[in-house]
């Protein structure tokens, strides 16, 4: 029997307070995601159980319990408190998926500090733009990459601490402190910050069409949308062994790689090394993972390396898997059924503002292949009409995905954005403030992207409703790459769009002129790509770049991506009239 | 065979690996699934090497096992220009 039982009963007898129910809460606890992903297991008594089970690359494992969670947690939080880090400071974590990673958010937290993670690949300009959004105090990393911080930190008045977490101490520069937390002391006792409900908790940051990227500020009750989400859709149990394959540089990698398994006591999996599928099998048949939550991307390419190779190894542990970052193929939710023992991929819908699952598949519940599923009992969702807003009735048709403000993982703001983040809301009143937004059950919020609900109420996801790229499950802004695109010493003009892509949804490709004296060439195109690749991440790099004489522009010099996109796409490519005849 | 193994060699480590970076990158060092280069950093490296050789790669082959090392992208190269 799954955890939710009936997605019907669920629904019609919902309250958040079974949130508090599935996680034994008591009222008078403290409500502080750190110490609810630690200290309060190792209290309930499971400080000897297995919390995490880690692997790099190269042979290197560990596992760690709860109360390793506790003590190295601990650790972090009192290094960040000596090094002058008070409540509410944003603290950066920027490493790969080791350890460290995971014990350090947990420390931010107990402090009652914001963690910021930041995706490790991340080039230099995007690491500064971020840092410098969030006037970040202190950042965690690792031999590995602090040497991009050490590139930008002259240009970061408010970074003070650097702290680098592995390698040689020896080779860290003036400034730089080192911390290895499994050799330092341990710290049995912190006193964790009080926080309540309200109190910031973690600032993830994610692209928009326009402008830099914004930091979605979430706070620690969002613990009882992750906790009830993970329990009813993930539907771990006690003794399941979880792998979340997504980086927790990323929201996904956070709500449900720390905070939903850990708050409820489950064992998880971390695979900290490149992707390959024989790699991945091999991880799920040595750790007997049963739970299995990854990405569309992922499964595609698992797809794509074939039938015969699943049944080299012996997978028979899994009893559920999810999907999320985009939406998931009924071919490959066909896929998986086939070659995973009958089991198929449930696709989840939910996005870094939102914070835990809105539109998902349930156990137990029919999946149709290739749609998003339904609302989680308690989230008020519709599909608004593309020009009057008002929600649609008729079966089909297509609109944007909205939501009623008020679920407890809801972003609390933009950080120093509250335009932008009224911006989000039909229907909002123009001086209205973020908390008056969040409370109000008569706007809706809007996700940016659009679906379809079939006569059944299952959602079917069309697109995004911007010029947001959405690839390999990340989202990048166009703005971003095109910023860094005409720093170029060859650029005079960029403009980048998402193209289709078979595995990635949809990959970045750039239109650029050059300017005078540079000609088009396949080695300027590699260079662009290099240049790209290193400033901002891989994820940004165009994958393909087309060379023009002249990008298509409005009469105010505006560039119009929709018009490329169309191209691209073989669409329509609509009305054109206010382009420029330049 | 050797000169081309030295030639990708040398542009995996000018490109995807920092001056300082204590990593040994050998022929037979592992690239994709040590996540010295991933799969979106994939695309700029199989780019480099069908300008070099003048080759265009078909996706089927061009696959992140075919990339995991020097030697193994050489081998791949070499069914192309051999």
């Amino acid at each position: 029997m799954s955890n939710i039982e009936s997605y019907e009963k669920a629904k019609k007898d919902f309250t958040w307070d079974i949130a508090r129910d599935v996680l034994n809460w008591k009222e008078d606890e403290l409500l502080n995601i750190g110490a609810m992903c630690s200290d309060r297991i190792c209290a309930r008594g499971d400080a000897d159980k297995t919390a995490l089970i880690w692997e790099g690359f190269g042979n290197r494992s560990a596992k760690y319990t709860f109360d390793d969670l506790r003590v190295y947690s601990n650790g972090f939080a009192q290094l960040l408190k000596e090094q002058g880090i008070e409540p509410g400071d944003r603290v950066c974590i920027f490493m790969d998926k080791n350890p460290s990673l995971y014990f350090s958010f947990l420390g931010i937290l107990k402090l009652g500090a914001i963690a910021q993670p930041l995706f490790s690949a991340f080039g230099d300009e995007s690491l500064e733009v971020r840092l410098a959004s969030a006037n970040t105090k202190a950042i965690l990393t690792t031999r590995k990459h602090v040497r991009k911080v050490r590139k930008i930190k002259d240009r970061l008045p408010d970074l003070k601490n650097i702290i680098v977490v592995e390698g040689d101490p020896a080779k860290l520069k003036e400034g730089e402190v080192f911390f290895d937390v499994e050799n330092a002391p341990r710290i049995e006792e912190f006193d964790v910050y009080k926080s309540d409900s309200e109190t910031p908790s973690v600032l993830h940051y994610t692209s928009g069409t326009t402008g830099q990227p914004k930091g979605a500020l979430h706070v620690h009750s969002s613990v009882w949308g992750q906790a009830l989400t993970t329990n009813w859709v993930l539907d771990l149990k006690d003794d399941d062994i979880y792998w979340c394959t997504a980086d927790p540089g990323w929201v996904t990698g956070t709500s449900y790689g720390i905070i939903g398994p850990w708050s409820l006591g489950v064992t998880q999996c971390v695979l900290d090394s490149g992707f390959t599928s024989s790699r991945w099998y091999q991880f799920i048949q040595d750790n007997r993972i049963t739970v299995w939550y990854s990405a569309p991307t992922a499964i595609r390419a698992l797809m794509k390396d074939g039938s015969e190779l699943v049944s080299e190894y012996d997978l028979s542990s899994l009893r559920h898997l999810a999907s999320v970052g985009e939406p998931l193929n009924a071919e490959a939710v066909i896929w998986s059924g086939e070659v995973f023992n009958g089991l198929q991929f449930h696709d989840t819908f939910w996005q870094t503002e939102t914070g835990s699952m809105m539109i998902t598949n349930f156990p137990g519940m029919e999946i149709r292949p290739g749609s998003m599923g339904m609302p989680f009992p308690g989230i008020s969702a519709a599909v608004l009409d593309l020009d009057s807003h008002e929600p649609l009735t008729e079966p089909g048709k297509v609109g944007l995905i909205a939501f009623r403000p008020g679920w407890p993982s809801m972003f609390r703001s933009y950080w120093k954005q509250p335009d932008v983040y009224r911006s989000k809301f039909v229907g909002a009143a123009e001086d209205a403030m973020p908390d008056e937004l969040r409370m109000n059950s008569d706007l809706w919020y809007v996700s940016g992207d659009r679906a379809s609900i079939d006569k059944d109420g299952y959602y079917w996801f069309v697109g995004r409703d911007d010029d947001v790229i959405n690839t390999g499950g990340h989202l990048v802004g166009p703005f971003e790459i095109e910023s860094a695109l005409v720093e170029h010493e060859a650029i005079a003009e960029a403009a980048a769009i998402g193209k289709p892509d078979e595995v990635n949804m949809e990959v970045v490709k750039a239109f650029v002129t050059l300017k005078p004296g540079y000609e088009p060439s396949n080695d300027l195109e590699l260079d662009i790509m290099n240049f790209i690749r290193k400033r901002l991440s891989p994820l940004a790099m165009p994958q393909e770049i087309e060379y023009m004489d002249k990008l298509p522009k409005t009469r105010s010099g505006k560039i119009v991506r929709r018009y490329l996109k169309a191209i691209e796409w073989g669409e329509e490519v609509g009305d054109i009239s206010s382009l420029s005849d330049d | 065979m050797e000169e081309m193994k030295k030639i990708v060699l040398e542009y995996i480590v000018d490109e995807y690996l920092d001056e300082d970076d204590e990593d040994e990158v050998s022929f037979d060092s592992p690239l994709i699934s040590s996540g010295i280069v991933d799969s979106f950093s994939m695309v700029s490296l199989k780019i480099f090497i069908e300008n070099k050789y003048s080759i265009k790669l078909s996706d089927e082959e061009a696959t992140p096992e075919a990339f995991d090392t020097v030697n193994s992208i050489c081998d791949l190269v070499n069914k192309y220009v051999g």
